[in-house]
């Protein structure tokens, strides 16, 4: 078996320390569909399942057979440079590439063995399983309060005490009930940028999600509200399956079970976040967590 | 291939950027004078249109009211300008009439304004937007008159005959508040939709994508998120619409009547503040009458309305700008 074809494709999963010479740094641009390393042995329950996935924005192709899963009440991270498909991928989790007209993708993502992209999935009650939580914190223009119930009101009738201790116990879970409790009937614009972010996380789950995706999170906050944020994650992960895409390695690592490493529209590489950080199986992830990309 | 440097591979950047002739300082500042001195005048042509007509109206309101006492003018409640031996310039008729069409123009535009500034901005596929808001810019440049024609040869007879339908009998007339509102409300409509449009496309998208994320239909989404998130830009258009409203002369010149009486009844004839300063000034009033002079008044208390609503209009406008900056 030759290290490297004549058109400069990979040979199928070589073993892992198959050494390879070092200038083939610039071929990389287009590799093949991925097969994924094989799941280590006892894995736990899967969550998401995503096979061959392809995905466009109008003719240009964001994902490339993409397969994976997501386990359950783990904290699953994807990393890659900027425009490698991960935010892609985790939008297509709940549909939210709905909203961009262009984007279309085939393949196959089930949860829970439910295909998602199935055109009578019911996205309304997708979303309500699994909760996103955004790059820039987004509030209402409403009050602390109404931002929390804003998602109970959408899905069911509650009575007032009902939703007032839903409420309470969303922004506990959030670990910003403290911060807040004195003027839930003012504006959530009012709250600092990670406040913000925490208030999101309790508007996600407070209409009982089972995941939540998280894209680039702790982005446009300073570094002691991405720690309370990484505190949450960790904290949150006994109960929810979290997804979460982020440009920072040591928050992958920080906060991360499995770690997902993409490049170029293709899942590279996926395993225990452990592995991938000290033993990564393929030259591209090793070059992108010891930061020689990326 | 220019052929004109000799050698130039052989100048430094520091030979070259001092081989240009120097600029002349006096003329720079000179230049500068000259072009700040035509700003500065420019601007304050327009301040100085503006006082000269605001001191116009006043000195024209205080002759007017050596005539009639401040008292009888603003609070009487008949208007009877013409008729030589029974005069009486109270000005509420006139103020309840621009506020009956007014009222009818704004029943009539704000809601559909504001339906259809949701579906351009958040329902409309790209390209039927792209062919529905030149419409309504089109709309928006009809000259007024042609909305006082269509007034009366459509609006008017369809009342008519919804009247006779309902009543049985011909409540409308030839002219009235009714139809005059609809024709003002048809040419506010623009106004509201490209206003409340721009207010609600402000609305960042990380808004939608959040109340998405929580699985909001598009209706939720629309209803709950993105409209009170617009509030203040949707009420800055409807003030500034009413304010055209209220100001809008030619429709009711031609099809409110000419008649100025106290009512709230849209089929009654109604004389409006604007349609009161036509006739003024296209009938035969000699400039010293009090009939001229109460024009001014009229025009005063007008000038004072409009320009309240103009202000709180662009107040709100500024602070719903300040809330997403």
């Amino acid at each position: 078996m030759s290290p490297t074809s004549p058109t400069g494709t990979r040979p199928p999963m070589p073993s892992t320390n198959a050494p390879e010479p070092r200038n083939r740094g610039t071929t990389v641009v287009a590799l093949p569909p991925h097969v994924n390393p094989v799941e280590p042995t006892n894995p736990p329950e899967v969550c998401i399942r995503c096979r061959s996935l392809n995905s466009w924005y109008g003719d240009l192709q964001a994902l490339h057979s993409v397969g994976l899963d997501i386990p359950k009440n783990r904290v699953s991270a994807f990393i890659g440079p900027s425009g490698c498909g991960k935010s892609t991928l985790l939008r297509w989790f709940n549909r939210m590439n709905d909203t961009i007209p262009s984007a279309r993708a085939e393949g196959e993502i089930t949860l829970d063995g439910r295909d998602l992209l199935d055109p009578r999935c019911d996205v309304v009650d997708l979303r309500r399983r699994v909760g996103m939580v955004f790059q820039k914190p987004n509030p209402f223009p409403k009050s602390i309060f109404d931002n929390v119930a804003f998602g109970p009101r959408l899905h069911r009738r509650y009575s007032r005490l009902d939703l007032e201790s839903l409420v309470e116990q969303s922004l506990r879970r959030a670990a910003i009930w403290d911060e807040v409790k004195d003027r839930l009937d003012q504006s959530a614009l009012g709250l600092s940028g990670g406040q913000q972010q925490r208030l999101c996380i309790a508007r996600a789950i407070a209409i009982g999600p089972e995941v939540l995706l998280m894209d680039e999170p702790c982005s446009a906050l300073d570094p002691r509200s991405t720690a309370a944020i990484e505190d949450l994650i960790r904290n949150l992960r006994d109960q929810y399956t979290i997804v979460i895409v982020t440009h920072n390695m040591q928050q992958a690592a920080r906060v991360s079970d499995r770690t997902a490493f993409f490049y170029n529209g293709a899942l590279i590489e996926s395993n225990e976040t452990d592995l991938i950080f000290t033993n990564p199986a393929h030259r591209e992830t090793e070059d992108y967590v010891s930061g020689r990309f990326g | 291939m220019p052929t004109a440097s000799p050698q130039p591979e052989n100048q430094t950047l520091a030979e070259l950027c001092g081989r240009g002739r120097p600029r002349s300082v006096i003329l720079r500042l000179f230049q500068e004078g000259t072009v700040r001195g035509l700003l500065v005048g420019c601007a304050m042509f327009s301040i100085l249109i503006t006082t000269l007509i605001i001191g116009i109206l006043a000195y024209e309101t205080a002759r007017f009211l050596q005539d009639v006492s401040v008292v009888d003018f603003l609070t009487g409640l008949e208007w009877n300008p013409l008729l030589g031996a029974d005069r009486h310039f109270g000005i509420w008729p006139l103020i309840v009439g621009t506020l009956l069409v007014t009222l009818v123009a704004a029943v009539f535009a704000l809601p559909i304004g504001l339906v259809t500034a949701i579906f351009l901005s958040e329902y409309a596929p790209p390209w039927l937007r792209a062919i529905l808001k030149p419409i309504l810019e089109v709309l928006a440049g009809i000259p007024t008159v042609v909305y006082g024609f269509f007034a009366l040869i459509v609006i008017t007879p369809a009342l008519q005959g919804l009247g006779r339908l309902v009543t049985g009998e011909n409540t409308f007339g030839a002219y009235s508040a009714g139809a005059a509102g609809i024709a003002v409300g048809i040419m506010i409509l623009p106004i509201v939709t490209s206003l409340s449009e721009d207010a609600i496309r402000a609305v960042p998208k990380g808004l939608r994508d959040g109340a998405f994320a929580l699985g909001s239909t598009k209706f939720d989404t629309s209803v709950k998120v993105v409209v009170p998130a617009a509030l203040s830009g949707i009420m800055a258009s409807y003030l500034l619409a009413i304010t055209r409203a209220v100001g809008e002369t030619m429709i009711v010149a031609l099809a409110a009547g000419g008649l100025a009486q106290m009512t709230v009844l849209p089929w009654e004839q109604v004389q409006t503040m604007t349609a009161y300063m036509v006739q003024i000034f296209l009938g035969d009033a000699p400039a010293t009458g009090v009939e001229y002079k109460s024009s001014f008044a009229v025009a005063g208390v007008l000038f004072l309305m409009t320009f309240l609503l103009t202000f709180a209009g662009y107040r709100i406008l500024l602070r719903f700008r300040e809330e997403y900056e």
